[in-house]
C-alpha cells in the first residue's frame, strides 16, 4: 500500500487548465503537465482499501489500488504493467471517462477522491514516452478471422484482444479515418488526434487491418462479411439521435451535435467538407441537451467564435451535494461543470422547448417554458409546465444535443436478422452473441449510449466470448470479473 | 461413541491432585485417611453434570495392603502366599453375568497362559447407593483378582502382571467381550492398589468400604478428583491410572499415539520375553490422554527406566534455550530427544510405584503443586494448599514444585530427593555429552555444495502460477515477511468462502483449519515466555526408546524446520556413513493417464523400497514440474507417505524431508510439520523473495531477505504452535492439530489418519483436478494470455478477478443505503444479494435450506414483535481503543434503545458512561469483557454490567491475545486501561487465571460473587470439540456460552490467523446444541452465536441449530460508516471509526438510528421467516433443527459432494429433555464468608464506621472479599470507602482468589497462607499476608501464597511475608506489593503500580512490562541473569524520592506482616539499599522523562546522586 497516511498529508490535486482566453483561442487539449512529484503523492493518497469500491466503479475493473501503489512507489513500469492488464487504451479512458470510479472512491466520503483518471494519463504517457508500450504480437496465430464493423473503442478494444490470441481480425469503418466517436464526436481540445493515431499504428503493426470507408451493410453487406469470416462483431455504436418534436424543427439552422462536432473535428483535421459547413462563427448559438456532448458543442461553438452561447437542460439543475437517495458509492449526480461550461455560455435549467420560430424559414429563436418535475404517486415523475413561464431566446443555430435512441439497423436487421431489444439495440445474451450465429455484438450497439469505459469493457467482454466461440473451448483472455454493481443510477 | 458433531476423542479434563506419603515409610490407616481429606477438600475442583450426585470421577492410590488383603484373603479360603509374591488386580466388570463371566474367563486364561496362577477372586464390598443415579445407572461389576508369582523372579513379578493386563485387555477387545464397554482393570499389580469410580470426592470412602478399614495401611496415597468437560458417564476414566494421576492436558497426544505406533518396528527390550507386539496397542486408544500418558510411561518403566527418568523422557524441561542449566542434564535431554518426543501440554502429576512417590510440573508449570513436609515426616503436596490443617507448629517447610521440576520422596530410603539431586543422579549415569558430539551433526560439518540455479523471469513465473501464487500472495504475504522478517498483520475477519466452497483452486493446505487451545489448557505465550518454546528439530532415523547406546542419537540438528535451497543440497549429497538420503519425486504426468491416485500409491511404494534398501533421509521433491508434469500436493505427498509409512511401521526409519515449491505462507508449513515433515525446503517461495530484491521490491541483499524470510516463518510457527498450547517443533512434529473441512472420509482415514473431518466432501480425484487447473494457469492457455501478471488472489482484500467476498462493494453499498434510509425494500435487496451469494455457496448455511412441509404458517401480526426479538441482539465485542469513542458509543446508546446489549470489549469503560445522558440514552455496554489482558477491568467496571463475558478466544485469532498497536494508545485509552500512551497493548494469549476448566469455573465463581446481578458468559469459538468445552463452561455454572465462528473480526491480527484458525460457526453451534442436549445440560445455560451474521435468515438458521442470542459486530460497524478498508490497525481508518486520530475521528459519521433501523430491520425479516416457518414465538424456534435440510439442487462440483447431515442429526437424547435454556443455574452465595463480614461490617459498609473483625478461613472459602467490594463498588463507585474501614483479620489457608476484585476500604489480614490468585482484580483494598506466629520455619524461605498474584490489578496494595509463585503480579496495572520471593515470569505484562521484591525472583522476570517499575533486593547478585531485559531497563537505587518510596513501602511491610527479613533490611538501610535493583520498562521511562520535562524546572537534580556500589 502506498502511504497510509497519504490521504492525511496530501489534498486531490489535479493539473492545472491553460488559462481560459488562451485555450479558446486553439484547439489544443486544456491541461498542464503535472509535476512528476505531485502525481506520485496523489498515488500515495490511495488507501489501498480492503474493499476497492473503485475497482467496482470501474466498467474495466481496472486494478487502481495496484498501480496507484505502484506509481506511488515510482514503479512506473509496473504501474503501467497493471494498469495495462485490464485496459487497452488508458490513453482514451485517463482523458474522456467521466471517472465512476473517483465516485465510488472511498475517500469521496468525506474527503476528495483520489485522483484515479489523473494517474492513470500519467501511466499510460509515461510508459509511451519510456518506449514499455510495444508491439505485442500474438504467441500463436489460429489463422481464424473476425470481421468487426466499427472502429469505436469496443471495436477496437475487442481488436485488440482478439489480435493477441492469434485470431485475424479486420476492422471495417464506413468513415474515412478509423476511430468511431473517438475520432469525429471528441474535439481536439478533450483528447488531440495523435493520441488515436499513435495507438492504431501499434495494433496495425501487430497485424489487424483496417478497413476505413467501408460502409457495411452497402458494401460488403453483413451476410457476405458473415460468410468471409468465421465470426463478426457488430460495435457499430447507437448513432440514431434523439430528435426534437416540436412545430419549426423544419427550419434551417437546426442540426445535430454530432453532425456540428464532426465537420468542426474534419477541419481541424485539415481535410476538405463535403457538405455545407455549419459554423457558429458571429451565430447566436443554442444548444439542448446538459451532458457532455452539448458541453463539447459548447466549448467547439466558444471557438469558432459565436456571439453568444445557451445551453438548456430540461431538467432542473442537480443539488451541489449528494441527496439521502443517491448515497456514496453511486454515481453522484451533482452539480458540474465541465471546461466548455468554465469557458462560457450560459446555462439554463428546467426549460422545455415548446417551438422554434423563424424567419423565412431560417431560425430565429426559441421558445420555451419552465417546468418542475413531479413525482407521481404511481411511480415515476412528470413534468409540469408552470404557468405564464414561456420566454423566448434568440437563436440563430441551434444544436440537439440530446443524446442517442439507437444503433442505425436496418441494413443489419434485413442482412442478418439479428433480433433487436425494446429499446432498438441490437439484443445479446450473456455471452454477447446475437441471435444469428458467430455475430456478436458490443458497446452502445447492444448496450445503448454509454460511457467510453462501458464500450471498452463490453468490447473486451465480447472478444472474450468470441474466443471461446471460435475455439469451442474454454476461451484464452481474460475477463472482467464479477460485476457487483452498488444500486442507484 | 461418535455421535452427530460429537467426537469422544475431544473430552478433556482437568482436576486436583493430591499425594501424602511418610517419608520413612511407616504404613498407616490414617495416610489413607488423610489422603481422602485431600480429596475432600479439593472438592470444588471437581464437577458434577446434570444430575448433581454423580461426579466426574474421584480415586485414590496406595500402596498394597498386605495386612488387609491377606486377612481377607484367608476369610475366603485362599491359600495367601507372602507379600510381594501375590499381585491383586482390581477390576471392573460388565454387569450383565454372560458378558462378566467371559470377562473372568479371559482373566483366567491369561494368568494360566502366562505361567501365574489364579488364587481367587474376592467381591468388592461397595454401596451402590452412595453413587448418583447416573453413576449407578452405568456401574460395572467391582472385583479383586488375587494372582500368584510363578516362575519369574521378584523383580520381573510387576512386568509379568502388566503383561497379563495388556493381553487380557486385547482378548477382551477382540473377543468382544464387553460389549457394553464396562470392563476396565483399574490396577493389577503387586505393589499398588487403586480404588476410584464414577463418584464425588465425598462419595469414594462410602462407596468402597474397603476404605475405611483399618487394615487398609499404606505410606503413600495418591488421590485424584476430576472435572470432565462432559458427562457421558463413564467409570473407567476416573484416575488414578496404573502409575499416576494428571492434571492437565496433553495437547499433543494424537502424534505421540501415532508415534507410537510408528516406532512399532523399532521397539525392542529384552526385558519383555515373548516380545512387544503382541502387547500392541500399547497406548490405548478411546481412552483419555490421561490414561494414555500413563500407558507410555509404563512401558518405558518397565522396559527399565526409573519412573523418574521416564518422567524425564516424556516431559522433560525447558531446557532448549536454558544456558544456566547444568550441561549434562541438557545432554541428557537432547539425547532423550532422539528416542521419543515430549508429550506436551499442562500437566501436574502426581505419580508412585509403590516404593517412591512424587510429583513433577509440566516445562511451563501451568498447573499449580503446592506442598509441606512436616515435623513428624509426611509429605502433603497438593493442587492446592491447606488440604491438610496441620498446626503451624508442626510444619517444617512449604514449597510449591516449579516448572519442569520435580520432587520424589523415596519411602525405602526415607528421604526426600529434591530436583537437582535427582536428575544429577540420572543425567549423569552415560557420557550423554560425548554421544552426541560424535553423533550429531551441524551443517557446518558437511561439505559445501552449489545449490540448483534460482528460477528467474518466466520459469520462476510459471512454476509460481503451477503452484498456485497469487499477486496477493507475493505482495501481501511474501514481501512483509521478507522485508521486515514478521508475518504481516491485518484486521476484520474473513469472509471468503471455505476452500470446499471455492472456485479458485485453493492448495490444499487451506481445507486444513488450525485448532487451538480453550479453557481446558491454555495457549503458551510465544514472544513473552518464549524461553520454553522451541523450533529446533532434526532429521534422520529414530532410536529405539529402551536401548541406550551413542548411535542412537545420530542425526542431523537443525536450528529450525525451514531449508535454504543449499542446505537441502546439502543433505541431499550426504553418501556416507550413517545417512543414506534419496530424493522421490512426486510428478506425475498428466498428459497420460496416470492419475494422482496412483501417484500417490507409486510414491509410498517407492519410499517402502528405499527404506528397505536402507536409504534413511527421503527427500520428496517437486523440483521439475513442466508443462506435461504436475506435482502431487506436498501436504498430501507427505501424509500420504507418512501414514504409509506408520502403518507398516517402519516410520522411523527415515526422516521425512519435503522440497516443495508450493508451500509460501505460514500456516502452509505448519500444515506440512503437523502431518509429518521434519523440514521443509520452500525453492520457489525462496527464488520469488530473490526476485523481489531483484525487482527493487525489497532493498538490500537477498541473503539476508531470505533469512528474515525463513526467521518469519519461525516467529509465525511458534505461534501456532502456541496456539495449541504446545511448546516444541519436535512435539508438534506429526500430532495432526488441523480439523479438516470438505474432504472425504475414506480419502482423510487412508491419507490423514486420525484427523478430524466432519462433513463429507471431495476426495482425490477431485483434488487431481484443482492440481490440474493450477498447472495450467502455469502451463496451459492462461499462460499464453497477453499480460505476465499472476492471478490477482483477492482472498485478503476484495477484487473482482478474485476469491468471493460476502462485504463486497454491492452488499455494502446496499446495506448502508437500506439502514440510513430505513428502506425496507433496500434492506431485502441487501439480504437477497447477502443470502444468494450464500447459496452460490459462500458458507455452510447457505448449503441448507427450510424445510417447510407439513409447516402451518402463522398470519405475520401474530408473530412476536420486532422489538422484543432484538433484546436478543448484541453487537461484538470490539474495545474502545480498537474503535473511537464516537464509534463504541453510539452502538452502546443504539443496543441500550432497543434492549439489546453491546459489547465493552476488552478495553475498559470510561466510567462518565455508566450514568444516563439526559436525554435518558445510556452509553453504557451492558456486556462488560474480560479478557486476558483485564485492561481496565476494575470492580466498579464489573459491577456496572448485565453480563460479565469471559472471552477465552476470538473468532479472528483463536488462541491468541487481543493488540492495541501503540499509536491508538493515546492518553484516554491509555487512562481507562491503566497503561501507557504510545504503548503498543498486547494481550497475553492465555487468561492467566485459566489454565483449566476448574480455573474456568473459578473465575466464573470471582466474577459471579463481585456482581451476583450479572449473568456470567464465556465465549469460544468453533472448532472440532467446542460442545465439549461448551459442556464443562455449562458445569462451571456460566449463565451463557458464545460459540464464535472463525469469521469473526479483528482489530488487528497475524493474517494467517484471521484465515486459518478456528472453523464456521454453523459447525461450533450445531455441536454445541448437540452435546449440551445429550448431557441435558441445556437448559441451564443460554446459547448465544456470532461470526459474521449479516441477515434475517443467518438469525434463523443460528436459532433453529440451537441459538438463543445473536451477535453482529461488522454488520453493525458498515451501518456506522465502515467500508471494510482493513486499516484498523494502522489507524488510520478513513471514517472515523477504527481509529484514534483526531482529525479521523471527526469524520466519524454513524447515527444511533442507523443502528436502531438496522436491528429492527433484521427484526422484522425474522418475523417473516417465522410466520412462514409457523412460529409465533422465538423460543419455540430455539433447537428445531429439523426444519433445515440440505438443498437438493447444489450442483457446483465440489459442493455437491459435502454433506451436512452431522450438522443437522437431532441430538440423540429423548424428546423430553430440553433443547433451549428453560432456568438459570443457581447460585448459591449464603454460604461465602463475606456474607459474615456483611453482616458484621453493616455500620463501615452504610456509615463508614471503622470495623474490625476477625475469623478463620480455609480454602473452600474463595473470593473472600469479592463480594463485600462488589457492594461498596455498587454504592460509592472506584472511590470505595476510606482505607482500612473494614479490616478482618483471618487465620488458616484461605482459598483461591483471595481478596479478588478488594475494594478501597477493605483490608484483609491473612495469618496462614493462601492459594493461587490472590488480589485478582485489585481494585484499591489492601491485602496483607504472613504465615502463623507460632510457625517455626523461617517465613522468607517459604512459599505461602500461589500462583498468578495480582493479575489485572488496578490499585490497592498487597504485602506478603514469605514468597509467591509463578506470575507475580502479572499484567499489574496500579497495585503496590512487598514481597519476600517470587517464581518465574514475575511482574510480566506489567503496565503500572510498584513490586518491591526482597528476595530471590525466578526466570523471565519483566517479560513485556510496559509500564510501572519493580525493586528487586539481589544480594546474590543473580537478577540480571533472570530478567528479561527485552522492554526493561536495570538501574541502581539512586533517586532520593524512590528510595524513600522504596523504604517507606518496606517500612509498611515490616509494620503489617512483622516480615523479620525487612526488618533486618531496614536495620541495615545504608548498607542495603545498594543492593536494589530497580527495574524500569524503557517506554515507560520515556513517557515519565516527557511529562517531567514539562513539569520540572530544568537545574533540579536530586540529592543522593549516587550509593556506594549502586553501578553494575
Amino acid at each position: 500500500m502506498g502511504d497510509p497516511k497519504g490521504f492525511k498529508t496530501w489534498q486531490r490535486a489535479t493539473p492545472e487548465r491553460r488559462p481560459v482566453e488562451s485555450r479558446l483561442r486553439d484547439y489544443k487539449e486544456l491541461y498542464q503537465p503535472q509535476p512528476l512529484e505531485q502525481t506520485q503523492q496523489q498515488g500515495g493518497r490511495c488507501m489501498d482499501c480492503g474493499v476497492p469500491f473503485c475497482h467496482q466503479g470501474c466498467p474495466l475493473g481496472n486494478l487502481i489500488p495496484d498501480w496507484n501503489d505502484a506509481a506511488f512507489r515510482d514503479h512506473w513500469q509496473r504501474a503501467y504493467e497493471s494498469l495495462h492488464a485490464t485496459n487497452n487504451f488508458p490513453e482514451f479512458t485517463g482523458r474522456l471517462c467521466p471517472a465512476p470510479c473517483e465516485g465510488a472512491c472511498v475517500l469521496e466520503i468525506n474527503d476528495d477522491a483520489v485522483t484515479i483518471e489523473q494517474m492513470e494519463k500519467q501511466i499510460i504517457e509515461r510508459a509511451f514516452a519510456e518506449g514499455w508500450v510495444t508491439l505485442e504480437l500474438p504467441r500463436t496465430r489460429t489463422e481464424l478471422t473476425v470481421a468487426i464493423v466499427g472502429s469505436g473503442p469496443a471495436g477496437l478494444a475487442a481488436a485488440e484482444q482478439l489480435n493477441h490470441v492469434g485470431h485475424r481480425v479486420t476492422v471495417y469503418e464506413a468513415s474515412d479515418r478509423i476511430g468511431g466517436l473517438l475520432r469525429y464526436g471528441i474535439p481536439d481540445f478533450k483528447m488531440e488526434k495523435w493520441v488515436i493515431d499513435r495507438r492504431l499504428e501499434l495494433m496495425e503493426a501487430a497485424g489487424i487491418e483496417f478497413c476505413p470507408s467501408t460502409p457495411v451493410g452497402d458494401s460488403p453487406s453483413w451476410d457476405e462479411l458473415r460468410e468471409r469470416n468465421d465470426a463478426v462483431l457488430i460495435a457499430i455504436g447507437a448513432r440514431k439521435p434523439r430528435d426534437l418534436q416540436v412545430p419549426g424543427r423544419q427550419l434551417a439552422g437546426v442540426h445535430f451535435a454530432m453532425d456540428f462536432l464532426t465537420q468542426s473535428n474534419k477541419l481541424i483535421a485539415g481535410d476538405e467538407l463535403s457538405e455545407r459547413r455549419i459554423s457558429a462563427e458571429g451565430k447566436r448559438v443554442v444548444i439542448l441537451g446538459g451532458g457532455d456532448t452539448g458541453s463539447d458543442c459548447l466549448g467547439t461553438a466558444l471557438r469558432q467564435g459565436a456571439t453568444s452561447v445557451h445551453q438548456i437542460e430540461l431538467f432542473p439543475a442537480p443539488p451541489e451535494h449528494r441527496t439521502a437517495t443517491n448515497p456514496w458509492p453511486q454515481w453522484p449526480m451533482i452539480f458540474r461543470t465541465s471546461s466548455s461550461q468554465q469557458e462560457g455560455g450560459k446555462r439554463e435549467f428546467a426549460l422545455m422547448t415548446k417551438r422554434l420560430v423563424g424567419d423565412g424559414g431560417t431560425l430565429t429563436g426559441l421558445e420555451a417554458v419552465r417546468i418542475k418535475v413531479e413525482r407521481k404517486p404511481e411511480g415515476g415523475i412528470e413534468l409540469v409546465e408552470l404557468p405564464d413561464s414561456t420566454e423566448t431566446i434568440e437563436c440563430d443555430l441551434l444544436l440537439l444535443a440530446m443524446g442517442f435512441v439507437s444503433p442505425v439497423t436496418d441494413q443489419l436487421v434485413a442482412q442478418v436478422g439479428v433480433d433487436l431489444d425494446r429499446r432498438g439495440n441490437v439484443k445479446v445474451d450473456g455471452r454477447f452473441a446475437t441471435s444469428a450465429d458467430g455475430v456478436f455484438a458490443a458497446g452502445d450497439a447492444q448496450r445503448g449510449q454509454s460511457l467510453i469505459v462501458w464500450a471498452i469493457s463490453d468490447g473486451r467482454e465480447a472478444a472474450r466470448a468470441i474466443d471461446g466461440y471460435l475455439r469451442d473451448a474454454p476461451a484464452w483472455l481474460p475477463g472482467r470479473g464479477v460485476h457487483l454493481p452498488f444500486g442507484g443510477r | 461413541m461418535r455421535y452427530g458433531l460429537y467426537d469422544p476423542q475431544t473430552e478433556h479434563d482437568a482436576c486436583g491432585i493430591g499425594l501424602i506419603a511418610h517419608i520413612k515409610g511407616d504404613k498407616s490407616h490414617a495416610i489413607v485417611e488423610q489422603g481422602l481429606e485431600i480429596l475432600n477438600r479439593l472438592a470444588h475442583r471437581a464437577a458434577c453434570g446434570a444430575d448433581p450426585d454423580t461426579g466426574d470421577g474421584a480415586g485414590i492410590m496406595m500402596q498394597l495392603p498386605h495386612r488387609f488383603f491377606k486377612a481377607e484373603g484367608l476369610r475366603l479360603g485362599f491359600d495367601m502366599p507372602r507379600r510381594r509374591s501375590y499381585g491383586i488386580g482390581q477390576l471392573f466388570l460388565p454387569s450383565v453375568a454372560r458378558a462378566r463371566i467371559a470377562c473372568e474367563e479371559i482373566v483366567e486364561e491369561v494368568i494360566e497362559q502366562e505361567g501365574l496362577r489364579l488364587i481367587g477372586w474376592r467381591d468388592v464390598p461397595v454401596d451402590g447407593s452412595a453413587a448418583g443415579p447416573t453413576a449407578r445407572a452405568v456401574m460395572p461389576l467391582m472385583r479383586q483378582v488375587y494372582i500368584r508369582r510363578r516362575r519369574v523372579p521378584p523383580s520381573a513379578f510387576e512386568r509379568k502382571l502388566f503383561v497379563v493386563r495388556k493381553l487380557i485387555e486385547n482378548l477382551v477387545r477382540e473377543r468382544n467381550a464387553d460389549p457394553e464397554g464396562r470392563f476396565h482393570v483399574a490396577s493389577m499389580s503387586s505393589e499398588r492398589i487403586v480404588y476410584k469410580g464414577l463418584l464425588l470426592p465425598g462419595q469414594l470412602p462410602r462407596f468402597y468400604r474397603d476404605l475405611g478399614d483399618s487394615d487398609l495401611v499404606s505410606a503413600i496415597a495418591v488421590v485424584h478428583s476430576r472435572f470432565s468437560t462432559n458427562t457421558f458417564p463413564t467409570w473407567d476414566l476416573a484416575q488414578p491410572f496404573h502409575y499416576i494421576c494428571h492434571n492437565g492436558e496433553i495437547n499433543t497426544v494424537q502424534g505421540n499415539r501415532n508415534w507410537m505406533r510408528a516406532r512399532r518396528s523399532l521397539l525392542k527390550s529384552a526385558k519383555f520375553s515373548g516380545g512387544l507386539d503382541r502387547l500392541f496397542p500399547i497406548v490405548v486408544p478411546g481412552k483419555s490422554d490421561s490414561a494414555q500418558f500413563d500407558n507410555m510411561l509404563e512401558l518405558l518403566h518397565l522396559g527399565g527406566r526409573s519412573l523418574p527418568q521416564s518422567m524425564m523422557m516424556m516431559i522433560p524441561e525447558a531446557w532448549e534455550n536454558n544456558t544456566a542449566m547444568d550441561p549434562a542434564r541438557r545432554n541428557f535431554y537432547r539425547y532423550k530427544a532422539s528416542l521419543t518426543e515430549p508429550w506436551d501440554g499442562p500437566a501436574a502429576i502426581a505419580f508412585t510405584d509403590g516404593t517412591i512417590a512424587g510429583a513433577t510440573l509440566d516445562r511451563n508449570g501451568l498447573r499449580p503443586a503446592r506442598y509441606i513436609v512436616t515435623d513428624d515426616d509426611r509429605v502433603i503436596l497438593a493442587s492446592e494448599t491447606g488440604v491438610i490443617d496441620v498446626p503451624p507448629d508442626q510444619v517444617r517447610y512449604r514449597g510449591r514444585l516449579q516448572p519442569g521440576k520435580m520432587f520424589v520422596v523415596d519411602t525405602d530410603e526415607g528421604v526426600i530427593l529434591d530436583d537437582d539431586k535427582l536428575k544429577a543422579e540420572i543425567t549423569g549415569r552415560w557420557p550423554y555429552g560425548r554421544w552426541l558430539k560424535k553423533n550429531v551433526f551441524d551443517f557446518e560439518q558437511f561439505p559445501e555444495v552449489d545449490p540448483p540455479e534460482p528460477l528467474v523471469d518466466e520459469k520462476l513465473r510459471q512454476l509460481q502460477r503451477a503452484f498456485g501464487y497469487t499477486d496477493e500472495a507475493v505482495r501481501f504475504l511474501i514481501r512483509p515477511m521478507a522485508d521486515q522478517g514478521k508475518e504481516p498483520t491485518g484486521s476484520m475477519g474473513t469472509d471468503t468462502p471455505l476452500a470446499v466452497l471455492s472456485d479458485k483452486a485453493p492448495t490444499m493446505f487451506n481445507y486444513f483449519h488450525q485448532l487451538f487451545a480453550q479453557v481446558t489448557n491454555p495457549a503458551i505465550d510465544p514472544i513473552r515466555e518464549a524461553l520454553v518454546m522451541s523450533v529446533e528439530t532434526s532429521i534422520g532415523p529414530d532410536g529405539n526408546s529402551f536401548e541406550e547406546t551413542p548411535e542412537q542419537c545420530h542425526r542431523i540438528r537443525l536450528d529450525g524446520p525451514i531449508l535454504p535451497n543449499a542446505e537441502l543440497a546439502k543433505i541431499a549429497s550426504l553418501h556416507e556413513g550413517v545417512f543414506e538420503p534419496t530424493v522421490l519425486s512426486s510428478l506425475y504426468d498428466i498428459n497420460e493417464t496416470q492419475s494422482l491416485a496412483n501417484a500417490i500409491d507409486r510414491l509410498c511404494r517407492q519410499a517402502t523400497e528405499a527404506i528397505e534398501e536402507g536409504l534413511n533421509v527421503l527427500i520428496l521433491s517437486d523440483r521439475g514440474v513442466d508443462a506435461s508434469h504436475a506435482a502431487i500436493p506436498s501436504l498430501l505427498a507427505v501424509s500420504a507417505v507418512h501414514q504409509h509409512l506408520v502403518r507398516e511401521g517402519i516410520r522411523m526409519e527415515a526422516g521425512l524431508v519435503v522440497e516443495t515449491g508450493e508451500a509460501r505462507e505460514v500456516h502452509d508449513f505448519a500444515v506440512l510439520l503437523g502431518f509429518g515433515a521434519a523440514a521443509v525446503n520452500p525453492y520457489v517461495a525462496l527464488d520469488t523473495v530473490r526476485a523481489l530484491v531483484a525487482g527493487g521490491d525489497i532493498e538490500g541483499n537477498p541473503d539476508a531477505a531470505e533469512r528474515r524470510y525463513i526467521k518469519s516463518i519461525g516467529k509465525g510457527l511458534r505461534k501456532i504452535m502456541s496456539k495449541m498450547g504446545i511448546s516444541t517443533l519436535q512435539s508438534y512434529n506429526g500430532a495432526q492439530i488441523f480439523e479438516c473441512v470438505g474432504l472425504n472420509r475414506d480419502f482423510v482415514d487412508r491419507h490423514f489418519t486420525g484427523t478430524p473431518s466432519r462433513i463429507e466432501g471431495i476426495g482425490v480425484d477431485d483434488i487431481d483436478r484443482e492440481v490440474r487447473e493450477r498447472h495450467d494457469r502455469g502451463f496451459g492457455r492462461q499462460a499464453v494470455a497477453i499480460v505476465d501478471l499472476l492471478p490477482v488472489g483477492g482472498d485478503y482484500q476484495w477484487r473482482r478477478r478474485g476469491e468471493r467476498h460476502k462485504w463486497n462493494p454491492a452488499t455494502v453499498a446496499k446495506l448502508q443505503a437500506a439502514t440510513a434510509q430505513n428502506d425496507k425494500q433496500l434492506f431485502d435487496e441487501y439480504t437477497r444479494l447477502v443470502d444468494e451469494e450464500d447459496q452460490a455457496l459462500c458458507t455452510l448455511r447457505g448449503m441448507l435450506k427450510f424445510n417447510s412441509i407439513g409447516v402451518e404458517p402463522v398470519p405475520l401480526e401474530e408473530v412476536e414483535p420486532a422489538s422484543s426479538i432484538v433484546k436478543r441482539f448484541v453487537t461484538g465485542a470490539m474495545s474502545f481503543g480498537s474503535i473511537s469513542a464516537e464509534a463504541h458509543e453510539t452502538l452502546a446508546i443504539a443496543m441500550n434503545r432497543l434492549g439489546g446489549k453491546s459489547n465493552s470489549g476488552e478495553g475498559g469503560e470510561e466510567p462518565h458512561r455508566f450514568k444516563p445522558d439526559e436525554n435518558g440514552d445510556l452509553r453504557r455496554s451492558a456486556i462488560k469483557q474480560v479478557a486476558s489482558g483485564r485492561f481496565g477491568v476494575t470492580t466498579e467496571y464489573l459491577v456496572n454490567a448485565d453480563d460479565l463475558q469471559i472471552k477465552v478466544a476470538q473468532g479472528a485469532k483463536p488462541g491468541e491475545g487481543g493488540q492495541l498497536p501503540g499509536h491508538k494508545v493515546d492518553e484516554r485509552i491509555a487512562k481507562v486501561r491503566c497503561s501507557i500512551p504510545g504503548v503498543t497493548l498486547i494481550s497475553p494469549p492465555p487468561h492467566h487465571d485459566i489454565y483449566s476448566i476448574e480455573d474456568l469455573a473459578q473465575l466464573i465463581y470471582d466474577l459471579q460473587v463481585v456482581n451476583p446481578n450479572a449473568r456470567v458468559s464465556v465465549k469460544l469459538v468453533s472448532e472440532v470439540g467446542v460442545g465439549t468445552v461448551a459442556a464443562g463452561v455449562a458445569k462451571a455454572h456460566a449463565g451463557a456460552v458464545v460459540v464464535a465462528g472463525y469469521s469473526g473480526g479483528t482489530g488487528a491480527s497475524p493474517v494467517s490467523s484471521i484465515k486459518h484458525a478456528g472453523l464456521p460457526w454453523e459447525l461450533g453451534l450445531a455441536e454445541t446444541q448437540q452435546v449440551l442436549v445429550q448431557n441435558r445440560l441445556r437448559d441451564r445455560i443460554r446459547v448465544q452465536v456470532d461470526g459474521g451474521m449479516r441477515t434475517g435468515r443467518d438469525i434463523v438458521v443460528g436459532a433453529l441449530l440451537g441459538a438463543e442470542e445473536f451477535g453482529m459486530a461488522t454488520a453493525a460497524l458498515i451501518v456506522e460508516g465502515c467500508v471494510m478498508l482493513r486499516k484498523c490497525h494502522l489507524n488510520t481508518c478513513s471514517v472515523g471509526i477504527a481509529t484514534q486520530d483526531p482529525d479521523l475521528r471527526k469524520r466519524f459519521a454513524g447515527k444511533v438510528q442507523h443502528v436502531v433501523n438496522f436491528f429492527l430491520l433484521i427484526a422484522e425479516q425474522v418475523r417473516e421467516y417465522m410466520a412462514r416457518l409457523g412460529f409465533r414465538n422465538f423460543d419455540d424456534m430455539v433447537g428445531k433443527v429439523e426444519l433445515l435440510t440440505q438443498r437438493d439442487d447444489i450442483t457446483h462440483w465440489k459442493a455437491a459432494k459435502v454433506d451436512l447431515g452431522q450438522l443437522l442429526v437431532e441430538p440423540n437424547a429423548p424428546p423430553s429433555w430440553p433443547r433451549r435454556m428453560l432456568q438459570a443455574q443457581p447460585w448459591d452465595l449464603d454460604d461465602h464468608l463475606d456474607q459474615r463480614i456483611i453482616e458484621r461490617g453493616e455500620e463501615a459498609l452504610y456509615e463508614g464506621k471503622l470495623v474490625q473483625m476477625s475469623m478463620a478461613v480455609r480454602n473452600t472459602d474463595r473470593a473472600v472479599g469479592t463480594l463485600v467490594s462488589g457492594l461498596i463498588a455498587r454504592r460509592y463507585g472506584d472511590r470505595g470507602l476510606s482505607s482500612d474501614t473494614i479490616n478482618v483479620k483471618l487465620s488458616g489457608s484461605a482459598g483461591q482468589s483471595f481478596g479478588a476484585f478488594l475494594a478501597p476500604g477493605v483490608t484483609l489480614e491473612l495469618e496462614g497462607d493462601s492459594n493461587d490468585y490472590i488480589g485478582k482484580g485489585l481494585s484499591g483494598g489492601r491485602i496483607i499476608v504472613y504465615p502463623p506466629r507460632q510457625s517455626r520455619y523461617k517465613a522468607e524461605d517459604n512459599v505461602i501464597i500461589g500462583n498468578t498474584v495480582l493479575y489485572g490489578a488496578t490499585s490497592g496494595e498487597l504485602y506478603v511475608a514469605g514468597q509467591a509463585g509463578e506470575r507475580f503480579a502479572v499484567r499489574n496495572s496500579g497495585a503496590r506489593a512487598v514481597v519476600e520471593g517470587v517464581g518465574d515470569h514475575g511482574c510480566e505484562y506489567m503496565t503500572g503500580g510498584v513490586v518491591v521484591v526482597l528476595g530471590e525472583t525466578g526466570r523471565n522476570f519483566a517479560a513485556g512490562m510496559s509500564g510501572g517499575t519493580a525493586y528487586a533486593f539481589d544480594r546474590a547478585r543473580k537478577f540480571r541473569s533472570r530478567c528479561n531485559l527485552s522492554m526493561v531497563e536495570l538501574e541502581s537505587l539512586v533517586d532520593e524520592s524512590e528510595i524513600w518510596l522504596v523504604y517507606g513501602m518496606i517500612e509498611d511491610h515490616v509494620r503489617l506482616t512483622h516480615s523479620e527479613l525487612g526488618s533486618r533490611i531496614l536495620d541495615n538501610w545504608e548498607h542495603m539499599v545498594a543492593h536494589f535493583v530497580k527495574v524500569m520498562p524503557i517506554e515507560y521511562k520515556r513517557v515519565l522523562q516527557a511529562r517531567r520535562a514539562r513539569l520540572r524546572p530544568p537545574g533540579r537534580t536530586p540529592r543522593l546522586a549516587v550509593v556506594d556500589g549502586g553501578k553494575r
